[in-house]
């Protein structure tokens, strides 16, 4: 038994938190809700160049080799600073998706361009009948010529209109006729007949709609075989749910180290709010939020990077890191007081951050669902 | 990262379970289950337990145990309780293994060692707790029995109560006054008594749950001062720095609880339809179960930290406190899938689960008040695992 990073983990933490405190201010964070781009290239160039989105793609192809749980304390500080870069999708959704499952030209020519910060990925996976199932692809590539013609839309695609590849999920025709089955295309974002158009969302975080209208994919561009793309899918997703949990973890922290400096700073009737067992307990139920969280989630990622089944352990994770977040901010919120929902202040920035997180690669109830599943109910 | 027992942890747990199997007979549940402690047959799973030294693995090999790690002793009461054997107070372990021999081992003298430690590992003795009295119960520091110097004695006076063991256990781990000119926590010490001492009564109060406990009324008992552990008036001192262990709950019970209504729900069709493909009844079930597996991973933490040496302080109030309130959320969700059968008793017509649900629920509410209150639990996590400033 342990529960503890090592060394070289606790290495990464820290000096992700070196870097991010003195080039992730909170003020970049709200330049980036109203910038166009919606992520600094800055921050993402100098995130390169420190190696960190080739931290676990293999060393042939220009990475460190690290482990997924390697990428813990890594996503953990970028949750806590907020960091907005295309981390997430061009790492997890993407890279890990091409390490699965691509083929050797794809990954030779793609991972090392990742593994420095010099192209930006993203999947396009849920559609406007929104399940993580593959019941809920609908969008179709009809085979023509030597490659297929896609048509349909993609919603929820985290930071499409500044990527470079797309990774998308869509129904293709088996070569021997046998109905619909699911094939991962590798897709050049500037492909004619693709739309991005970034949706408002409660947090700043770019989530796109992406519109295929007949969008030609060349066969080469599959990503695995043909029609054998929602295994796939469902490995990068599993990886994704345990990831976002890491990311909302690391988010968490913060807002209870906040929320506890603001109660031993802030005097009422004389004393710091701080020594109010009113608000004592509410802090205390925050830590206690905190590392319930904290466990399963390191649980889930150990398990994923000892290559064990991780269903129920991603799905305990999420539904209760989910609540966790909720409950946390709500009781910073509180702690707070009225100056926590004013803009000068970074809590809101969590409260707003963790609702979206909430509802991503599954929220809760679909996550009970799964548990239920894996427990053969 | 390593969230896994060692192999040795592993084959320890298939022995311990296979040795459980086949000793925890029906008699062993009842007496668990009739609420009035050790009888004929969990004395003697004790005393079997004790032979094979598995009752205190992480005692030394000298005083009865393997000189193992708390995660031995852990595995071995998470099997106890899944099995409804040797439990009373839901979750909580011996009084005498986890609560008096850590005490005795670090503070006792050699004698006390020699005179009380082989004897609780090789399940001969058990100890009933003295803690709690009418007027200091989460104040425990201002407990009032008295305890007065008298030549080769001290002289004891005052009462005790909420002591589940003090009918059936041999011996009382006593928190007595010695000093009053002193400030509250600097006057408190520790004894072992004979619960057969002259001057003790024992009286019965009846929980809820069926459990007995009792309140204990000392009059002038005569303790002889050999049986002072450690030094007088630290009492305080050693209890408080023991607290982590007697605060380690384990998820045996509840693990139970809920794999038996898991089974329900395959089990049972409304309207022709199985519960268990009910969606909201899913919901309720994976509800409990991730709660289940946040506690287990807090146990976790808390018996690795303490393998490690590490005094686990608030961490443990974190995990009483959690697994504290779980039990009412697993009675209670418990209740939203059964609805109308839950409350039929053991043994009544219609009863489900042989009734199961209706008892726990009716112990679900000590969990959370027993062992420090998570009230208390939120004042620690507070000021220690937070550091936010003392209450005036």
């Amino acid at each position: 038994m342990d529960l503890s990073f090592s060394p070289e983990q606790k290495l990464i933490k820290d000096a992700a938190r070196e870097f991010l405190e003195k080039e992730c201010p909170a003020d970049l964070v709200r330049e980036m809700e109203e910038d166009e781009l919606g992520y600094s290239p800055g921050l993402w160039r100098k995130m390169g160049e420190l190696g960190w989105p080739g931290l676990i793609i293999p060393e042939k192809y220009g990475g460190s080799g690290g482990t997924f749980l390697d990428l813990v304390p890594l996503l953990e500080e970028m949750g806590r600073y907020l960091a907005p870069v295309p981390f997430f999708p061009t790492v997890i959704l993407g890279a890990l998706s091409l390490m699965e499952a691509g083929s050797e030209a794809q990954k030779q020519k793609i991972l090392p361009e990742v593994a420095t910060g010099r192209l930006i990925l993203t999947m396009a996976l849920i559609e406007p009948d929104p399940l993580y199932h593959v019941s809920g692809i609908h969008l179709q590539a009809s085979p023509q010529g030597n490659g297929f013609l896609l048509y349909g839309t993609k919603i929820f695609v985290p930071y499409a209109h500044v990527a470079d590849y797309l990774l998308c999920a869509a129904r293709t025709e088996n070569v021997d006729g046998k109905g619909d089955v699911i094939t991962l295309f590798l897709i050049d974002r500037e492909s004619p007949g693709i739309r991005c158009e970034p949706l408002k969302t409660v947090d700043w975080g770019r989530q796109c709609e992406v519109t295929f209208d007949g969008t030609k994919v060349p066969a080469g561009n599959i990503i695995g075989k043909a029609g054998e793309g929602w295994p796939v899918v469902q490995k990068v997703m599993e990886q994704a749910i345990v990831a976002q949990c890491a990311l909302m973890i690391g988010g968490a922290e913060k807002v209870l180290e906040m929320t506890v400096a603001h109660a031993k700073r802030r005097v009422q009737f004389g004393r710091p709010i701080g020594s109010f067992q009113a608000v004592q307990h509410r802090c205390a139920n925050m830590l206690v939020d905190l590392d319930g969280a904290r466990f399963v989630v390191y649980e889930a990622a150990w398990r994923l990077s000892q290559a064990l089944p991780c269903a129920l352990e991603a799905s305990t994770a999420k539904a209760w890191v989910n609540q966790a977040y909720q409950r946390i901010c709500a009781n910073g919120h509180q702690v707070h007081g009225g100056i926590g929902v004013i803009k000068d202040q970074e809590m809101y920035l969590y409260s707003r951050s963790a609702k979206a997180a909430e509802t991503l690669w599954g929220d809760t109830a679909v996550h009970r669902e799964m548990v239920a599943r894996e427990l053969g109910l | 990262m390593d969230f896994e027992f060692t192999e040795e942890q592993k084959n320890f747990r298939e022995e311990i379970r296979e040795f459980l199997d086949e000793e925890v007979t029906k008699e062993v549940i009842e007496e668990s289950e009739s609420g009035m402690g050790f009888g004929p047959f969990s004395w003697k799973l004790m005393r079997k337990l004790g032979a094979k030294r598995w009752l205190a693995p992480s005692f030394p090999r000298e005083y009865g145990g393997l000189g193992l790690s708390r995660t031995y002793r852990y595995i071995v009461q998470r099997e106890l309780d899944y099995r409804n054997a040797l439990a009373f107070v839901k979750g909580l372990g011996l009084v005498g293994v986890d609560m008096a021999a850590p005490i005795i081992l670090k503070h006792g003298s050699d004698d006390l060692k020699r005179e009380f430690l082989p004897r609780i590992a090789g399940g001969e003795i058990e100890l009933a707790l003295g803690y709690s009295e009418p007027n200091a119960g989460s104040d425990l520091a201002s407990l009032a029995m008295r305890a007065v110097e008298d030549d080769d004695a001290y002289v004891i006076t005052g009462q005790k109560i909420f002591q589940s063991h003090s009918h059936f256990a041999q011996y009382h781990w006593l928190a007595a006054r010695t000093d009053t000119d002193v400030p509250r926590h600097k006057g408190i010490s520790l004894f072992v008594v004979d619960l057969g001492s002259p001057g003790i009564t024992i009286n019965p109060l009846w929980e809820m749950s069926g459990l007995r406990t009792n309140e204990t009324f000392y009059d002038g008992v005569r303790v002889p001062k050999r049986y002072l552990v450690g030094e007088k008036n630290k009492g305080w001192y050693y209890v408080a720095s023991a607290l982590e262990l007697e605060r380690t709950l384990t998820i045996g019970y509840l693990e139970r609880m809920i794999e038996g209504l898991i089974e329900y729900t395959r089990e049972t069709s409304r309207n022709g339809v199985a519960l268990s493909k009910d969606p909201l009844v899913r919901q309720k079930i994976a509800e409990i179960v991730i709660e289940l597996r946040v506690a287990h991973n807090l146990v976790r933490r808390v018996t690795w930290l303490q393998d490690k040496g590490i005094t686990a302080n608030y961490e443990t109030s974190e995990l009483k406190l959690f697994i504290g309130e779980l039990f009412q959320h697993v009675a209670q969700a418990g209740f939203d899938v059964v609805g109308l059968y839950g409350q039929l008793r053991k043994g009544s017509k219609y009863a489900v689960l042989d009734g199961l649900l209706e008892s726990f629920y009716r112990s679900s509410f000590l969990p959370s008040i027993g062992g420090g209150t998570s009230e208390i639990m939120r004042n620690v996590i507070a000021l220690r695992g937070l550091g936010l400033p003392q209450q005036h």
